[in-house]
């Protein structure tokens, strides 16, 4: 069988890989303002939207679009109105999205299988219209998240400092929020409402094991992303579950390989980086004796220091001066 | 420069509870000039309200000769929060933080300049960090980080520099590094203006102290020496006790 014969699954790849792209780029900012289950409660209002558009014979990804735009703003709104309550806010719309969704849908007399749809995502039923809607928004998507990255990134690591720069910030946290209502309408064919921003966050999570800078995580989140996306689709292809559900346990299997990886580098790393040294203070000599030289073949890992070597030893890195080794 | 920082008559009221209160400041360009103060004096509101990030609720307040309201001319100020983590959910390099400090100089969309990296370099390499600069920020130590917040104000070359406590956790020697970062600024002429707990290895820098005592300006003038900053600290705390001010709530020391 080859994938590539069959139009739905074509329209299903185009789809995945857009969707997967756009939603960690978004996703890096909301982690980075520690608002990564902003893109879940964006979905639950969601919900809202798509029974709206059963309800009214529209479009549901356009209602959908309009709703949580609604809802994302008034979370930023909550926000910045009540300082703490950056969460509150978010569980408030979680429940009167998928209450309200839920009710909607219900006057709508949709059965079971039309919200069924959006909240679980059904990728290989998607229209060719659809699928040039969700390249579109995915681009806008894209471009704005690495066209604005430099004032975005500053918004987001400091929003003190951001407006001190002179950025307006309110502008930036509304624009970061209706990204990523948009991402969620754009993803909910793919993955669905309820797994959306699994996609968001779990690609970004699994960068920064890695990672040191904010562009390279970034980029090596979109590129799991897609990955992922497109992995899920083949895979429901050939085996036959769920393509949302694939997408979102390939995303996480990769988490699950990363997070080792991650953690022996930051071990290594650390092991290796010197101490801060006050130069006023007389330097350490290391007490233990030494049985062999520290040396090329000691086994001991070695560390460029300046103009000498130091070899990392039970944690501490010891410096040969004249007849003993210092500690650095 | 003529004045740097210029409030009359300043009040600030956080949640209804007025925290500065009828405060007068001068700063004149050129000048470093320490704000002193025990916790909840109002310190870091003062400098907040400066910065713009709280409104005054009356006052009249001038940076760098214009108006407070009408300023725009972001690029010439330098700002150091207090307690800043350069860390946030994300890693990011040392260099990725110190770049937004380009931000107010940098158009929409278009990469940074030549003038930017260069400037990003050197705000760098006077806080002696420009080995690190590849390094993730959260991998630093607390001093490292706030270096890096300093270096990230110094980026955009300010003209008025306000720091909100930038010994708080720092160790001595990093002290006697900051006075070392701030001097050259200092002697090109710069304005800083430094919220401080105690002098330090900076009081060499300092030309004038403002304390601050519930928001209200106590002292203003020459900085005192070793003696003279003991008795007002003496004098400080024979007050609270006449105020009735229960001792479990501390003076400073």
């Amino acid at each position: 069988m080859n994938i590539l014969e069959y139009d739905f699954m074509v329209r299903a790849l185009r789809a995945a890989a857009f969707t997967g792209l756009a939603a960690p780029a978004v996703g890096t900012y909301l982690v980075q303002r520690r608002l990564a289950l902003m893109g879940d409660g964006i979905g639950h209002i969601a919900v809202t939207g798509v029974g709206l558009g059963l309800l009214t014979g529209q479009s549901p990804v356009l209602t959908a679009v309009i709703v949580t735009v609604l809802g994302a703003t008034l979370i930023e709104v909550i926000r910045e109105r009540g300082r703490t309550s950056g969460d509150v806010a978010l569980a408030l719309l979680f429940y009167g999205g998928i209450a309200g969704g839920v009710m909607v849908t219900g006057l709508a007399g949709g059965s079971a299988q039309s919200l069924h749809n959006y909240l679980f995502g059904s990728i290989t039923t998607v229209s060719a219209t659809d699928v040039w809607t969700v390249i579109a928004l995915a681009l806008v998507v894209i471009f704005l998240a690495l066209g604005l990255a430099p004032q975005l990134f500053a918004v987001c690591q400091d929003e003190d400092f951001a407006k001190v720069a002179g950025l307006p910030v309110r502008f930036y946290t509304l624009l970061t929020s209706v990204m990523a209502a948009v991402t969620v309408t754009v993803a909910m064919r793919t993955v669905g409402l309820l797994l959306v921003s699994a996609l968001m966050v779990v690609p970004v999570a699994t960068a920064q094991q890695v990672t040191k800078g904010f562009k390279a995580t970034i980029l090596a989140a979109m590129a799991l992303g897609a990955l992922a996306s497109l992995g899920g689709v083949v895979t429901s292809f050939y085996v036959d579950v769920a393509p949302g559900a694939t997408i979102v346990l390939l995303a996480l299997a990769g988490f699950v390989v990363a997070w080792p990886v991650g953690s022996m580098l930051q071990h290594r790393r650390r092991a290796a980086a010197p101490f801060e040294v006050d130069p006023g203070l007389p330097h350490l000599s290391v007490p233990e004796a030494h049985r062999h030289t520290h040396g090329e073949d000691c086994g001991h890992v070695a560390v460029r220091h300046g103009d000498h070597v130091d070899y990392v030893h039970d944690g501490h890195r010891h410096a040969h001066h004249d007849d003993h080794y210092d500690e650095h | 420069m003529t004045t740097a920082i210029a409030v009359r008559d300043g009040n600030i009221a956080l949640g209804g509870r007025p925290v500065v209160r009828a405060v007068d400041l001068s700063v004149r360009g050129g000048e470093v000039v320490a704000l002193l103060g025990s916790n909840g004096s109002g310190k870091t509101t003062l400098v907040r309200g400066l910065m713009g990030l709280v409104p005054w609720s009356s006052g009249d307040v001038h940076l760098l000769g214009t108006p407070q309201r009408n300023f725009n001319q972001w690029h010439r100020l330098g700002y150091v929060p207090q307690q800043g983590s350069a860390n946030s959910g994300i890693p990011a390099t040392v260099l990725e933080v110190v770049s937004a400090g380009r931000l107010s100089r940098r158009r929409l969309l278009l990469p940074l300049r030549r003038g930017d990296r260069d400037a990003v370099q050197a705000a760098l390499r006077s806080v002696e960090l420009q080995d690190r600069q590849h390094d993730a920020v959260g991998r630093l130590s607390g001093g490292q980080q706030q270096r890096v917040l300093i270096a990230r104000a110094l980026a955009s070359e300010p003209d008025l520099l306000v720091l909100d406590e930038p010994n708080a956790g720092v160790d001595h020697h990093n002290q006697i590094g900051l006075a070392a970062t701030l001097r050259p600024m200092v002697e090109s002429g710069a304005t800083v203006l430094l919220v401080l707990h105690e002098m330090g290895p900076l009081a060499e820098l300092i030309d004038r102290v403002v304390v601050l005592r519930d928001g209200r300006v106590t002292y203003d003038g020459m900085p005192p020496d070793d003696d003279s900053l003991d008795e007002f600290h003496s004098h400080h705390h024979s007050q609270q006790q006449h105020d009735g001010t229960p001792l479990a709530r501390g003076g400073p020391l």
